[in-house]
């Protein structure tokens, strides 16, 4: 079956079973592969979008229930790293084997669109869901507290 | 699909053949890079080193990345001594080729045993580059100096490297290159990032599960339980999946293959599989059972004895008996396992995530009756390793189904393949026993039993508290089962760690001293003893986490525990502050003192200790993997708790000061977490921890 998807500001049509599961379009239909695999229950978190702005596994997310919603994933959060939360995964470097690390940055960066001034404790509840083998979990706190100074102080200069 | 052409081709230009993925590092990667190494003109001076004209350095790291770091830290010892800027620094992954020493991840032995290779790359080609600007200034080399890529001669004139590749490539390689002095590194010692940060944060294809070339086809395997057979298979209903091509069988395996992921995995969930012989044996309750009847009897094989222990028993005024107990674990890397296999009848092409790049070409030679020199094996980032991937089971089954498909395969793993029939740590359990007279630890007996060992406990017979006490006896016995066990990150010393500092700490309480002054008299008597470790090494590394942890001073509420484990050829002490929060005990902070010899990147060297003791942590509060008939009870992470951010304490992490050659860090921050934690615990709540895992 066809379906239409907007995919980090493109439109795609893309023709699998419908059933098929978001992260498996993505990753072997668009080559969109930096959204990963990693349990296939939506437990672990490595396979998080946007849709409509909110963090999703796209591991649960059927592609017909999909259609017409605005999809965002890691490829699409900007044009070279340059997003804060990825700017702050730099400045703290974070990744140890990396696999986890592009749903952390897209759990982090729906969260702190939604929460600007997060304490510890949000920050450390937000990120919660998402698991991290290497337990990088120390630097992921950082870089997120880091990346929500950096919006915040950004968006003082612009006011 | 306007958009898919475009991004196949940007996929293929991304994992270059031969070289795995190429990036630049530092503040290159922004800055206008090629996108085809072609223009570039690079003249190979060894199997490390490539130089550009245009200035940039590839550099070679020759051992598989899991996320331990040596992707950053083995180029930059070659970068350190060739002496170019980190910025001009280009890494690539290398292929398995007979030009690298012991191309392994495991062991934390990757920097260890390459350090002197890895120097002496840089060396050799700083020298050629130092003759040929010696020759076209003609004037002596010795009265030339190179740093940072630029060469000077004592008149004052200077000239680039990248202008004197052509010459320098041609000279004869020089035996015996000088090496830097320890006190003139400028890059070793400093904080790197990730070479790899770039794509990772960006979502680039980079791991074994992003590779794909044109025409290949995914397989799932189904895989029997631990020691049962194929019985029978009904495939009609996995047939009529759309996308499911052939389903094959092979030694008890059902492989599905298929146009997608998503069709293979589904196909193989349609698949009525009928096992044989399933092993009513291959249970967790009869394994305890097995090995505490093991431990009653007390015959087990002897792997050392120092003095007469039993004697000293009968001596001894007080004897101290505890046993503790651990389950086996998965290794559940966040990639699950994964190949890609393409066997054709002139040639194997082996790429994905391997620890093991030459014994996975070997096995599979072996396995299709091949010539091993017609095989080659490229290695992939990897996401997580933890001993898993030193096994080649998925790479031989990827060219096993690729052979008998005749297509190229990548074979992949749901998270229920990947932690079911998964390759264990092996079940364990220590019972310690002490001899004290007069307030002194006499004699020392450590009692082992491991389901399905494989020789993974050689050498720990040595261990601390060996050489430190007068009477001491080790012993172990194997309990030999279906079950597939494997290396795990610290293998043996992960609970061997525990057992041992949690005894160490029962013990301080009954000899009434504090563990710190405990074990700093142990170490005392063990200089000059014939121990695999150095006495003052661990001295030195106790004394700095003591300090930095303020031990003995702790705020009232703030209960401490310390625990510390020479390991893997490095050295490691820890603490950890443990505070009740609404009446339940949460470790708060870690402090790490280490001694690795040498810090290559501190920043990854710090990334590997705050990594290894939240894992150590986690899984010695949760982690647990049971079996009934040979099956896995747990599947997936809605069965199988890790640590999550909300259990994290802060970690503080300390580098005794150090001229000693770089030792490993993947495996050793481990070993003594646990213990730490488990010594915190009992002075907050006076419950001793025996069993893992803490919170079943």
């Amino acid at each position: 079956m066809k379906f239409d998807l907007t995919i980090n500001k493109k439109n795609y049509t893309v023709d699998v079973e419908d059933g098929t599961p978001l992260l498996w379009v993505l990753r072997d239909e668009l080559e969109l592969v930096g959204t990963k695999f990693g349990c296939g229950i939506g437990e672990c978190g490595a396979c998080t979008v946007h849709i409509d702005g909110k963090a999703e596994r796209s591991c649960q997310q059927m592609v017909e229930l999909v259609e017409g919603k605005e999809i965002t994933t890691i490829e699409g959060l900007s044009e070279n790293g340059e997003y804060p939360v990825q700017e702050a995964w730099k400045t703290i470097d974070v990744p140890q084997c990396g696999y986890c690390q592009s749903g952390q940055i897209m759990t982090a960066s729906a969260f702190l669109n939604k929460n600007h001034q997060p304490s510890k404790e949000e920050i450390r509840m937000a990120m919660h869901g998402n698991l991290c083998r290497c337990a990088s979990y120390n630097r992921i706190e950082k870089a997120v507290g880091l990346a929500s100074s950096q919006m915040q102080e950004s968006k003082q200069v612009k006011v | 699909m306007s958009n898919t052409h475009s991004r196949r081709n940007f996929l293929k230009l991304s994992l270059l053949a031969g070289g795995g993925l190429l990036i630049g590092v530092g503040g290159l990667s922004n800055c206008s890079m090629p996108t085809s190494t072609d223009d570039l003109d690079f003249q190979r001076f060894n199997a490390y080193i490539e130089m550009s004209p245009n200035g940039i350095v590839k550099i070679y790291s020759p051992n598989p990345e899991i996320g331990q770091g040596i992707k950053t830290a083995m180029p930059m010892i070659v970068a350190e001594e060739l002496d170019v800027p980190w910025e001009k620094v280009q890494v690539a992954q290398a292929p398995l080729s007979n030009d690298f020493n012991r191309q392994v991840a495991g062991g934390s032995q990757s920097i260890r045993q390459n350090f002197p290779a890895l120097r002496t790359a840089g060396a050799t080609v700083k020298l050629m580059l130092l003759t040929a600007a010696a020759k076209n200034w003609d004037v002596e080399v010795e009265t030339l100096e190179a740093s940072q890529g630029v060469i000077s001669s004592k008149s004052g004139k200077k000239i680039k490297y990248e202008e004197l590749i052509h010459d320098a490539v041609k000279l004869p390689v020089p035996e015996n290159a000088p090496l830097k002095k320890v006190e003139e590194f400028t890059l070793i010692g400093t904080a790197v990032n990730n070479v790899d940060i770039d794509p990772i944060i960006t979502g680039k294809p980079l791991f074994g599960v992003d590779y794909k070339e044109k025409g290949m086809k995914y397989a799932a395997v189904a895989r029997p339980p631990f020691g049962a057979s194929l019985k029978s298979v009904d495939d009609t209903e996995a047939k009529g999946v759309k996308g499911v091509e052939q389903v094959i069988q092979f030694n008890h395996k059902v492989a599905v293959i298929a146009s997608s992921t998503w069709a293979a995995f589904k196909g193989k969930s349609k698949l009525k599989i009928e096992w044989d012989n399933l092993q009513d044996d291959e249970n967790t309750d009869l394994f305890d059972q097995k090995m505490h009847e093991t431990l009653r009897k007390g015959n087990l094989e002897e792997k050392i004895t120092h003095g007469n222990f039993a004697e000293a028993k009968t001596k001894a005024d007080k004897v101290i008996e505890k046993t503790y107990e651990a389950p086996f674990l998965p290794h559940n890397t966040m990639e699950p396992m994964n190949f890609f296999a393409d066997v054709t009848p002139q040639k194997i092409r082996l790429i994905g995530p391997t620890q093991v790049p030459k014994a996975s070409a070997n096995v599979v030679a072996k396995l299709l009756d091949r010539n091993v020199e017609d095989i080659t094996v490229e290695m992939t980032r990897m996401g997580g390793g933890f001993g898993r991937r030193l096994s080649t089971d998925y790479a031989e089954d990827a060219a096993m189904v690729s052979h008998l498909a005749k297509a190229p395969i990548k074979l992949m793993y749901t998270r229920e393949d990947d932690m079911a029939v998964g390759q264990y740590r092996p079940k364990v359990k220590y019972k310690i026993t002490a001899a004290v007279k007069n307030n002194e630890l006499i004699g020392y007996q450590l009692q082992e039993v491991i389901v399905n060992n494989k020789g993974m406990n050689k050498g720990i017979a040595k261990f601390f508290p060996f050489g430190t006490v007068d009477h001491y006896s080790a012993t172990s016995s194997n309990i030999p089962a279906d079950v597939t066990t494997l290396w795990w990150r610290a293998p043996i010393t992960n609970f061997l760690g525990f057992a041992t500092e949690s005894f160490m700490d029962e013990l301080a309480i009954t000899l009434q001293k504090d563990p710190i002054a405990l074990r700093m008299e142990l170490l005392e008597k063990a200089k000059g003893q014939k121990v695999p470790y150095s006495p003052e090494r661990m001295q030195k590394t106790i004394q700095l986490v003591k300090e930095k942890s303020n031990w003995g001073n702790a705020p009232s509420g703030v209960y401490q525990g310390f625990a510390c484990y020479y390991s893997h050829n490095s050295y490691v002490a820890e603490v950890c502050d443990l505070e009740m929060i609404d009446g339940k005990p949460v470790a708060k902070r870690f402090y790490a003192g280490v001694d690795c010899g040498i810090v290559i990147n501190t920043s990854g060297a710090k990334s590997q200790i705050e990594g290894a003791i939240l894992d150590g942590i986690g899984h010695a509060m949760y982690g647990n993997l049971e079996l009934k008939d040979g099956i896995a009870q747990s599947k997936n992470f809605d069965q199988y708790k890790l640590i999550r951010m909300m259990d994290t304490p802060t970690i503080e992490t300390y580098f005794v000061d150090s001229n000693e050659a770089p030792t490993g860090l993947g495996e050793p921050g481990m070993p003594p977490a646990g213990a730490a934690y488990a010594n915190a615990y009992v002075k907050a709540t006076g419950k001793r921890m025996l069993q893992q895992p803490f919170f079943g």
